[in-house]
């Protein structure tokens, strides 16, 4: 089974995929299977709930999974060489500050979020809010997610290398830097994205939303 | 990717590691425990380092042994540490490390039991990192038999006897064909453990275990000659891991003679200036035996290619090799500390450089 769990993971669910999509298409009820409906009828409050999740949870996990290589590392290192625990402390900062990088955008994009009555929501406008906060809390989150992973691995190398030799940190602390920029790249492109998006607003001038001719 | 779970279950054992390995001693600490006068000179200078006053209670005069036995103490109380503190996969990897010297121990007693000498005895000239729970088991054995079979069901180390055949097969000379045997086992196993684990361990150890293996493969042959073990057993003894097999493990089987033996190691570079003429700082000037003194050099070489090996898996963070090679390099440590003390406590002081530098 172990040379063949691959054959598992991937084959059992594509094949499930398959049988799925020839039932429905067999059956006559091909055009269920609809995106452009799907993108329609899908509340934006629903998109934008959803990137705003995305954006701080995958920010906190980065950080988290950041500290916790670093951390240990520390932890053991400063059995030995007392000196480092406090200057390693700033691999931690670094870390922590990309989870503060997701909760400043999710605070931006929960500003958007406004209330309006579901028949006077669906105009162009909600749409592309709807859709640029889902995929700019996306982009914040996985940027975020792969920063604070990356500096807490060389955050980790830090503290080992400086119990060994104190002049190594400086140098290794450059490498951290530059690994924390890109939770900045990250921040900077999810405040762009949501730039030219208006918040939830009701339509005006409609006195009734026009259905979908699809919807039956 | 072994950045991102390895700290998880063993970065504060890796972090406590390196800082035991920061504490090995380092050429001018050597300088100055080789300039002492006296034992006492020497235990002043090693109260200064990392080992501390742990010969403070010794009375005068202090013995070569008891260093070496003290200091073992302190290295067993590091790994026992480690030890306790492991979780999987750690653990088991510790484990391995203690099979080495559980055979060792294994052979000690069956070789005493042989003799008919007190096992009790032996048990205190175990080594402390391969006691395992049922080691007062086989002190009750009496008899060869006895102890085979309690062995081959207590011990962690019972898969490797199959390849030794029976009870009646222990004998003096078979006794040595029986502690390869067994070695050859572990090494195997070791190698296979330590590639289940992935890299970048299993690359760090692989290294590592194939030059053990290449090793014992050479010391096998050398010491067979003129021997009356034969051709199909010395095969049989071989590591089947190192770098020498198939070919090289083939044609040392068939060697008669040392010169065969540099030829056929000559096929790897490493090891081709294992053999070469060149007197090394090592070899003594007034060995009159051509073939003592290049044994003597060949086993100086394989410790400074293996102390090589091993501060080399340093260089690599988020595996599991450096445990094992900082315990191979404390050992190696605790054998320089022997050597220079043995030349202070007698006057020997030409030939206290003789040890092999670790930093």
């Amino acid at each position: 089974m172990g040379y063949y769990s691959s054959y598992y993971s991937y084959g059992l669910p594509t094949f499930l995929i398959i049988v799925i999509a020839l039932y429905i298409l067999f059956t006559g009820s091909g055009e269920a299977f609809n995106v452009g409906r799907f993108l329609e009828e899908t509340s934006p409050y629903a998109w934008a709930g959803t990137g705003i999740g995305l954006c701080i949870g995958l920010s906190v996990m980065g950080a988290g999974w950041g500290i916790m290589v670093t951390g240990s590392s520390i932890l053991g290192g400063g059995v030995r060489t007392p000196r480092i625990t406090t200057k390693n402390l700033i691999s931690i900062i670094f870390c922590e500050v990309v989870a503060i990088y997701g909760v400043i955008i999710g605070i931006v994009y929960s500003a958007k979020i406004q209330p309006v009555p579901e028949h006077l929501l669906y105009t162009p406008h909600n749409y592309f809010t709807g859709f640029a906060l889902f995929w700019g809390g996306l982009t914040v989150g996985l940027c975020n997610l792969l920063c604070g992973v990356a500096v807490g691995i060389t955050g980790s190398t830090a503290a080992l290398a400086d119990a060994a030799d104190p002049n190594l940190f400086v140098k290794i602390l450059v490498v951290e830097v530059f690994g924390s920029i890109m939770g900045l790249f990250g921040l900077i492109v999810g405040l762009l994205m949501v730039s030219a998006a208006d918040d939830f607003s009701a339509a005006a001038g409609v006195a009734q939303a026009v259905a979908s001719p699809y919807v039956l | 990717m072994e950045g991102l779970f390895f700290n998880a279950n063993t970065g504060f054992l890796e972090g406590i590691v390196r800082g035991y390995k920061a504490g090995i001693l380092t050429p001018s600490q050597y300088a100055n425990l080789a300039q002492c006068e006296t034992l006492e000179d020497f235990r002043t200078q090693l109260s200064a380092t990392d080992y501390g006053n742990f010969l403070a209670n010794e009375p005068l005069p202090i013995s070569t042994s008891t260093i070496a036995d003290k200091a073992t103490e302190i290295l067993v109380e590091q790994f026992k540490y480690l030890r306790r503190n492991a979780v999987e996969p750690l653990r088991k990897f510790l484990d391995y490390i203690t099979y080495g010297y559980m055979i060792d121990n294994v052979i000690l007693l069956i070789t005493g039991t042989l003799h008919e000498r007190d096992t009790h005895e032996l048990v205190k000239r175990c080594h402390p990192l391969g006691v395992f729970d049922s080691m007062p088991v086989l002190c009750v054995a009496s008899n060869v038999e006895e102890l085979f079979h309690s062995v081959l069901i207590e011990t962690p180390i019972a898969p490797y006897f199959r390849d030794c055949l029976t009870a009646s097969d222990l004998d003096d000379l078979n006794i040595e064909i029986i502690r390869n045997t067994l070695y050859k086992a572990y090494l195997e196993d070791f190698y296979e453990f330590t590639t289940s684990l992935g890299s970048p361990t299993s690359d760090v150890m692989h290294r590592i275990l194939a030059f053990e293996a290449d090793r014992r493969t050479i010391n096998i042959t050398i010491n067979s000659f003129g021997t009356e073990l034969s051709k199909e057993s010395r095969a049989k003894l071989f590591p089947t891991i190192g770098r020498l097999f198939p070919e090289g493990n083939n044609q040392l089987a068939k060697a008669d003679d040392i010169d065969q033996v540099r030829q056929i190691c000559e096929n790897i570079s490493e090891y081709r200036s294992f053999f070469s003429d060149a007197p090394s700082a090592h070899s003594g000037g007034s060995n009159g035996d051509g073939f003592g003194a290049m044994a003597a050099q060949l086993e100086d070489r394989f410790f400074s290619t293996e102390v090589h090996l091993n501060k080399q898996a340093f260089l690599q963070q988020f595996q599991h090799g450096v445990f094992y090679s900082y315990l191979k390099l404390k050992e190696q440590e605790i054998r320089n500390l022997t050597w220079i003390a043995e030349c202070i406590a007698q006057d020997a002081k030409d030939r206290i450089q003789d040890f092999i530098p670790i930093f």
